[in-house]
C-alpha cells in the first residue's frame, strides 16, 4: 500500500494542526513545508506518526530534510513494506 | 526612564477577559469549586480555581493546539488581548525592539504528564515531538514571541509565586536597556494529577471541601490555599515610545520594585518581606503614607500570614493602610498571581474602587484594615502589590497613576533588587 497525499495531509493535521491562512486542500504536492507552516518538529512528529500508523520507519534526519510533501511521500514509499 | 502599562489581557477563574474579571472581582464573585479538569475526588485537596468555558480552538489556529499545554493556550490568548488592547501590531516597532518576559512556576505540567504516560505505557514513538518544548518554563515566552514576531530581549523568570512581579521587574530592566516594548506578566496552572501531587507535597494546600472555607488568609481558620489557573499578560512600554506612537491608553506606571530572599530557617534573622516593601517604596520615592492600598500575598498559612501582617504593620502602622486579597476569589495562580494583582491594582486606580477579600473574617492578631465583604470606593493613586514564592522569595511592586494624571508625574523609576 502506498502512502498518498491525503494520508499525509491527515497525519500532518492530526499531529501538528494547520496554520492560519494555509489551504491544505489545494495543490500542495510541491509547496514547501515552510510555506505550509510546518517546521522541523512538525516533520519529526509526522515521521513518528507514520511509524505508528503505517509502520513506515523513516530516519529522523531524512524526514526533516524533506522540503515538500512530494519529497516526504517519495521517502515514505521507498521504505514502504519493510517491517517496523 | 518611565515604564508604563499600555495593555492588559486577563484569563482568570472568575472572568475571561479583563472586563469580566473586573466586574466579577468588584462584585466579590468567587470561582473556587470542585476540580473538573481531572478526577480529584480521592485526593486530600479537591478544590481549584479553574478558568471556565475556555475553548482554545475558538481563539487559536489548529497549528498551535497539538504543541501547547492548556496554560500556554491561556497565555497566548491573554497576550493577544493585551496587544490588541495596547493597539500594538507586528509593525508598531522593529521586531528587535519588542521582547517577551514571563513568569512560570512549573511549565506545561499537564502536557508533560500526558507524554510521560505515553512514553511509559506505549513507548517512545508515542511521545509528541512537541514535548521538546511544550513543558518548559520558557514555553509561554517562546510561543508569544513567535506568534507576534518579537525578537528582542526575552526570557522567563522562575521564582515560584513571586514570579508574576519579578517578571515585570525584569521587563522594566530591559526597557531601561533600550527595548521599547516588553510583553510580560504570567499565566500559569498545573491542574493535573502530576501537578497536584507536587503541590500537595509542598504542604500548603487546603484540604477543605467547602469553597467558602477553603482559602481564608488572615482568618483564624486559615489552613492553606486553593490553587488556581490563569493570570495576566501586560504590555509594558517605555513612556517616550508610547507617547511617540500615540498609545491609545495608559493604565499606570511601574514606579518601584524590590525583591529579597528570606534567611535560612533557624538563622534567627528576620523574614525578608519587610525589607522588600521598604525597598519598593524607596525605589518609587514614596512614603508609606502615600500608598493607598496594599494587595497582599495572602498565603493563608498561619505563620506566613503573621509574617505578612507584621511586615505591613511595621512599615505602615497598625490598620493604617487598606489591605485586600482578591485572590480569595480565584485561588492562588502561582506565577500568574502577582501579574493579576497588578492588573487589579491598575484597574483600582482607573476606577477609584478597591476589590474585596472574600470569605475572610480577620483575626484580631492581624492588625490590618482588611477590605472584606464588599468593594470599597476610594481614590487610588498608588498601590503596593506583594507576592511571595516557596523557598524564600519576597517581591514588592509599587504601581501608580500615569504621569500627567499623578501628582508625582516627574518621579523617576528605580529598581532596588536586593538578593541578600
Amino acid at each position: 500500500m502506498r502512502l498518498t497525499l491525503d494520508d499525509l495531509k491527515r497525519v500532518l493535521i492530526e499531529g501538528s494542526g494547520a496554520g492560519e491562512g494555509v489551504d491544505l486542500d489545494g495543490d500542495i504536492l510541491d509547496v514547501t513545508f515552510e510555506q505550509l507552516g510546518y517546521d522541523s518538529l512538525a516533520l519529526l512528529e509526522t515521521a513518528s506518526r507514520l511509524a505508528r500508523e503505517y509502520r513506515i520507519d523513516l530516519d529522523d534526519d531524512a524526514a526533516v530534510a524533506a522540503s515538500t510533501p512530494r519529497d516526504l511521500l517519495d521517502l515514505a514509499n521507498a521504505t514502504e513494506g519493510e517491517p517496523a | 526612564m518611565t515604564t508604563l502599562v499600555t495593555g492588559i489581557g486577563v484569563v482568570a477563574p472568575n472572568g475571561l477577559g479583563a472586563d469580566d474579571f473586573w466586574a466579577a472581582t468588584l462584585a466579590g464573585r468567587g470561582a473556587l469549586s470542585p476540580v473538573r479538569r481531572f478526577d480529584a475526588r480521592d485526593y486530600p485537596a479537591r478544590l481549584a480555581g479553574e478558568v471556565p468555558g475556555f475553548d482554545a480552538a475558538a481563539y487559536l489556529p489548529s497549528r498551535l493546539l497539538p504543541q501547547t499545554d492548556h496554560m500556554t493556550r491561556l497565555a497566548l490568548v491573554a497576550a493577544d488581548w493585551a496587544l490588541a488592547d495596547a493597539g500594538v501590531g507586528p509593525d508598531t516597532y522593529d521586531p528587535y525592539d519588542m521582547g517577551v518576559i514571563t513568569a512560570s512556576s512549573a511549565g506545561g505540567f499537564e502536557f508533560g504528564q500526558r507524554e510521560l504516560r505515553n512514553l511509559w505505557s506505549q513507548g517512545s514513538e508515542y511521545v509528541s515531538a512537541y514535548q521538546a518544548f511544550a513543558w518548559f518554563y520558557a514555553v509561554n515566552t517562546g510561543q508569544i514571541s513567535i506568534r507576534h514576531q518579537m525578537k528582542g530581549p526575552s526570557g522567563v523568570v522562575v521564582t515560584d509565586q513571586a514570579g508574576g512581579l519579578d517578571a515585570l521587574a525584569q521587563a522594566h530592566r530591559q526597557l531601561v536597556r533600550g527595548s521599547r516594548l516588553i510583553v510580560s506578566g504570567g499565566v500559569d496552572g498545573s491542574l493535573c494529577p502530576w501537578g497536584w501531587v507536587a503541590q500537595l507535597a509542598g504542604g500548603r494546600l487546603s484540604t477543605s471541601a467547602d469553597p467558602d472555607r477553603a482559602f481564608q488568609p488572615f482568618d483564624d481558620a486559615a489552613a492553606g490555599h486553593v490553587p488556581g489557573e490563569g493570570g495576566a499578560i501586560l504590555v509594558l512600554e517605555d513612556a517616550g515610545a508610547a507617547a511617540e506612537r500615540g498609545a491609545p491608553r495608559v493604565y499606570g506606571e511601574l514606579a518601584g520594585y524590590a525583591a529579597t530572599f528570606d534567611p535560612l530557617p533557624g538563622s534567627g534573622r528576620p523574614p525578608g518581606l519587610r525589607r522588600a516593601i521598604e525597598g519598593a517604596l524607596d525605589a518609587a520615592g514614596v512614603e508609606p503614607a502615600e500608598i493607598d492600598i496594599v494587595f497582599a500575598d495572602a498565603a493563608a498559612v498561619p505563620e506566613l500570614d503573621q509574617v505578612e501582617s507584621d511586615a505591613i504593620t511595621a512599615v505602615f502602622g497598625p490598620g493604617a493602610v487598606p489591605v485586600t486579597a482578591p485572590k480569595t476569589m480565584t485561588g492562588r495562580l502561582y506565577a500568574g498571581g502577582g501579574a493579576l494583582d497588578v492588573v487589579a491594582a491598575l484597574l483600582a486606580i482607573r476606577d477609584g474602587v478597591v476589590p474585596p477579600t472574600v470569605n475572610v473574617e480577620r483575626a484580631a492578631r492581624h492588625r490590618l484594615d482588611l477590605v472584606t465583604s464588599r468593594a470599597r470606593p476610594m481614590t487610588v493613586s498608588r498601590a503596593l502589590v506583594l507576592a511571595r514564592g516557596h523557598g524564600g522569595f519576597n517581591s514588592a511592586l509599587v504601581v501608580r497613576a500615569a504621569p500627567g494624571t499623578s501628582r508625582h508625574a516627574n518621579e523617576e523609576v528605580h529598581d532596588a533588587t536586593d538578593s541578600g
